[in-house]
């Protein structure tokens, strides 16, 4: 049972990096633009928001020490920014500049990834003493649980009310997305840019603006996920490991597995989590075995493409003009 | 006189250096249904564009109720009440009828259950019939382009354009279609039809406008005008409407087709029972509505068709050597019999050309294989290349030029000249013409005779049963993918092909 829980709460913890990244991927698709920039973005608003708490947190004294409402005000909002100023880069390559997506989007993985770890190393580096930045203020703001202000609760609280507060911010953001995209006219309009961009056009719907603000949008929300694994899951360090990389490929695929619909989100990430943190709780694993456990995901993700083309069915299908550039004057 | 409700004034237009549209001055006055008339690349849908919001002019000025106007995007086109009917579909496959009319709409779109009731008014109204939670992709061609024009209607358009909107649909659908317009005129609306068939240009306008290489020519009352003076202003020239049909002597086997059946994807008997001869220094030509079993037949002599056992399809090579069965053999090994297929779909760029690729290199498609080791030979490619735009007059700024950039009709000649080059002893082709115009069509029906008169069997699928009349020495009709009838095509009346393409009258369904 205890072992049941904790890796639900792993899942759980897991997933909701993912879930920021899959979300905002999916408003990005829904306006047709395949950005494979999603690691790259993740690391972008993890930095921004790193560096900021940390030259916040730096500048405070023992007599004024530092305030974890402002850490989180401060955080998020960087988090937010450096991750849509990702989004506007691949935006403005991709849409005025029309280069192809997916070189755009791989090339702004490596430079977000760059980018970041460079920050980060000089952050661990400028730390001094044991060489790792340390945000502790906002850390604990950020990995404050229900549970911890209001006491235990049992299983139950332990299942659902023990995590920091961007766990239920990104389950509300899946629900308001998929409102969004499915239930609004606006949403609707986008998902025409991305389905037909002739069509959004000849209808007068502005095709550049709402792909920008898609992409930009979006970019800002996988940037949420990044900030949630540097302060929730790493505990306001950094590390030049590779990890985030790693997550914002699941996000990617995670997409994918949610048949482009940010609903499924919700439970697709904690089944990636769960099904990633499998091989911790299955026993007599080798080392070697354990990747395999770790492959599941992927694997997962493959059987719902390939089970999804076998049925066939239209609605089930990417963004009809998903990677596509736009011009209208073609001819 | 009818008041102006759009007017254009000194209109150009240029796409790099060509001229789309140059100096337009015209009008279109409230209330009337104006069929703008020219031949394929006269600029009759960049003209209308520029009034839609797709272009902007480059010089010109446009009003709308007499007032000068900047028509930006589409948004200002609709804020002015005029809606555009592209001649390709701006409908999203996966939304449902009253989603793809919401697109769009901005503060105005209303919700769901309301739009659903507007798009039932205009369907009453108008006499449409349409099913507003039917998703795009269950829908016919026709259906489609009725939620085109329902689109528009929602947005509140006063003046409608209508792109071609004829070419993709049957006689009877035209027809309702044309009772729909006629709906709009008694409502007040305004109607812009582009089209370049004339007899439809008759029935339904009350004012005919006609451009020629971007440049307006006249507007004349329907009334006044006839099928001559008509082409005579569109093409600039009178147009010989006799097409030669040379006569050959000593024609010999070709293709002897029997007992061949075929399904298709969807599980539907599209061959049934075909049998037939084709002949050299013959053009067979081939009726049907579309749809009734042209392209599998085609296919099925190409190789790319599964065809059921028991049907044999004989190639008589030229000189007299033994019959080769074609059913078994690959597609490359029936075209280096000779057998060759150039099928123009509708989209043109779909089967047989990469868009992306110049001239000569669509040319080296079907022989890369031919060169020395794994390194390919560009130079016949090229000098084939060559030939075709010299004796096509193939209008491109290069031979490397990405043949999606050429016109429709350009690309149909890069497409017919191919194959034609290869000097083949079968040639079929299926819509050799669709959407060329007059001077292009006669070009591509003389080459199609000099291949005849060097005894070719020619294969000839058309839509326009003039042109088959005129043009064939024999057509086979088909209908509901049976041979209803083999005709001389210098004896046939166009009832009698009308009713066979409608009729099966042999004995149906025998063996099958």
């Amino acid at each position: 049972m205890g072992g049941l829980v904790t890796l639900f709460q792993a899942a759980v913890v897991f997933g909701t990096v993912i879930m920021f990244g899959c979300i905002g991927e999916t408003i990005t698709e829904q306006a047709g633009n395949l950005n494979l920039g999603v690691p790259g973005i993740m690391y972008l608003g993890a930095i921004s928001s790193l560096c900021a708490v940390y030259i916040y947190e730096g500048s405070c004294s023992p007599e004024s020490p530092a305030s974890p409402l402002i850490c989180i005000l401060i955080a998020v909002p960087t988090a937010f920014l450096g991750a849509a100023l990702g989004g506007l880069i691949y935006a403005f390559l991709t849409i005025t500049l029309r280069a192809n997506q997916n070189v755009t989007g791989l090339a702004l993985s490596i430079f977000g990834s760059g980018v970041a770890n460079f920050f980060g190393g000089s952050l661990n580096t400028l730390a001094g003493k044991f060489e790792q930045v340390s945000v502790p203020v906002s850390s604990s703001a950020f990995s404050a649980s229900p549970v911890s202000l209001i006491g235990d609760l049992g299983v139950p609280g332990q299942l659902f009310l023990s995590y920091g507060f961007l766990v239920y911010v990104a389950i509300i953001l899946a629900v308001v997305v998929q409102y969004f995209l499915h239930h609004t006219g606006a949403g609707l309009d986008l998902r025409t840019v991305g389905e037909n961009p002739q069509a959004a056009d000849a209808a007068g719907i502005n095709v550049i603006k709402n792909k920008y603000l898609a992409i930009c949008i979006g970019a800002g929300i996988s940037g949420l996920g990044g900030l949630y694994y540097v302060m929730d899951y790493i505990k306001g360090t950094w590390a030049n490991d590779g990890s985030i990389e790693k997550l914002g490929w699941l996000a990617v695929a995670l997409v994918i597995f949610t048949g482009w619909k940010a609903k499924n989100a919700i439970w697709g990430a904690y089944l990636f989590g769960v099904l990633y943190w499998m091989y911790l709780y299955i026993p007599g694993l080798t080392r070697a075995s354990q990747e395999i456990f770790k492959m599941l995901p992927y694997v997962v993700t493959i059987l719902v493409l390939v089970i999804g083309s076998m049925k066939n069915s239209r609605d089930k299908q990417p963004p009809a003009a998903l990677g596509q550039a736009y011009f209208r004057e073609e001819r | 006189m009818a008041e102006a409700a759009i007017t254009l004034q000194n209109v150009t237009k240029r796409f790099g250096s060509v001229e789309a549209n140059r100096d337009v001055s015209m009008e279109i006055r409230r209330g009337e249904i104006l069929a703008l008339l020219g031949e394929n690349g006269s600029g009759k849908t960049t003209l209308m564009n520029m009034l839609a919001g797709i272009y902007y002019p480059d010089e010109g000025k446009i009003l709308v109720d007499g007032k000068h106007v900047n028509i930006r995007d589409p948004k200002d086109a609709y804020a002015l009440g005029i809606g555009m009917v592209h001649q390709h579909f701006k409908l999203v496959d996966v939304f449902s009828a009253v989603e793809n009319v919401m697109v769009g709409g901005g503060k105005k779109r209303g919700d769901v259950r309301e739009a659903r009731a507007k798009i039932r008014e205009i369907c009453d109204k108008y006499g449409f019939s349409v099913d507003p939670d039917k998703k795009v992709y269950d829908m016919s061609v026709s259906e489609k382009q009725t939620l085109e024009i329902i689109k528009v209607l929602y947005r509140g358009a006063r003046i409608l354009i209508l792109d071609e909107p004829t070419a993709v649909l049957t006689p009877q659908e035209t027809e309702k279609l044309f009772a729909v317009m006629r709906n709009m005129k008694a409502d007040g609306k305004t109607v812009v039809i582009i089209t370049h068939k004339l007899h439809e240009v008759l029935s339904i306008s009350d004012r005919v406008a006609i451009l020629r290489k971007g440049e307006y020519i006249d507007c004349v009352d329907t009334e006044t005008a006839s099928t001559e003076s008509l082409t005579e202003m569109m093409v600039g020239k009178k147009v010989d409407l006799n097409i030669e049909r040379p006569q050959v002597e000593k024609k010999q086997l070709r293709i002897e087709v029997k007992g061949l059946n075929c399904y298709n994807a969807e599980g539907v008997q599209v061959l049934k029972n075909v049998d037939f001869e084709l002949y050299s220094g013959e053009i067979l030509g081939i009726a049907g509505v579309s749809g009734n079993g042209q392209k599998e037949l085609l296919e099925s002599i190409a190789g790319l068709q599964t065809v059921l056992p028991g049907a044999s399809i004989i190639y008589h090579p030229p000189g007299g050597k033994e019959g080769v069965e074609l059913i078994g053999k690959t597609p490359r090994q029936i075209r280096e019999l000779g057998v060759h297929l150039s099928f123009v779909p509708e989209d043109r760029l779909g089967m047989g050309l990469v868009g992306t690729m110049g001239m000569w290199e669509n040319m080296m498609l079907k022989d890369y294989s031919v060169g020395r080791g794994i390194f390919t030979d560009k130079k016949k490619p090229r000098e084939l290349a060559e030939q075709v735009r010299k004796e096509l007059k193939v209008v491109t700024p290069g031979l490397s030029t990405p043949v999606r950039r050429l016109s429709g009709g350009n690309v149909q000649k890069v497409l017919v000249g191919r194959e034609i080059a290869a000097a083949p002893a079968v040639l079929m082709t299926a819509y050799a013409v669709r959407g060329l115009d007059i001077n292009a069509s006669y070009t591509i029906y003389q080459l199609l005779n000099e291949q005849k008169l060097s005894g070719v069997a020619v294969l000839y699928v058309g839509e326009d049963l003039d042109v088959l009349l005129e043009l064939c020495d024999r057509i086979l009709v088909l209908c509901g993918g049976q041979v209803s009838g083999i005709l001389d095509g210098r004896s046939a009346k166009k009832e009698e092909l009308g009713r066979k393409m409608t009729t099966v009258e042999v004995a149906a369904d025998a063996g099958v």
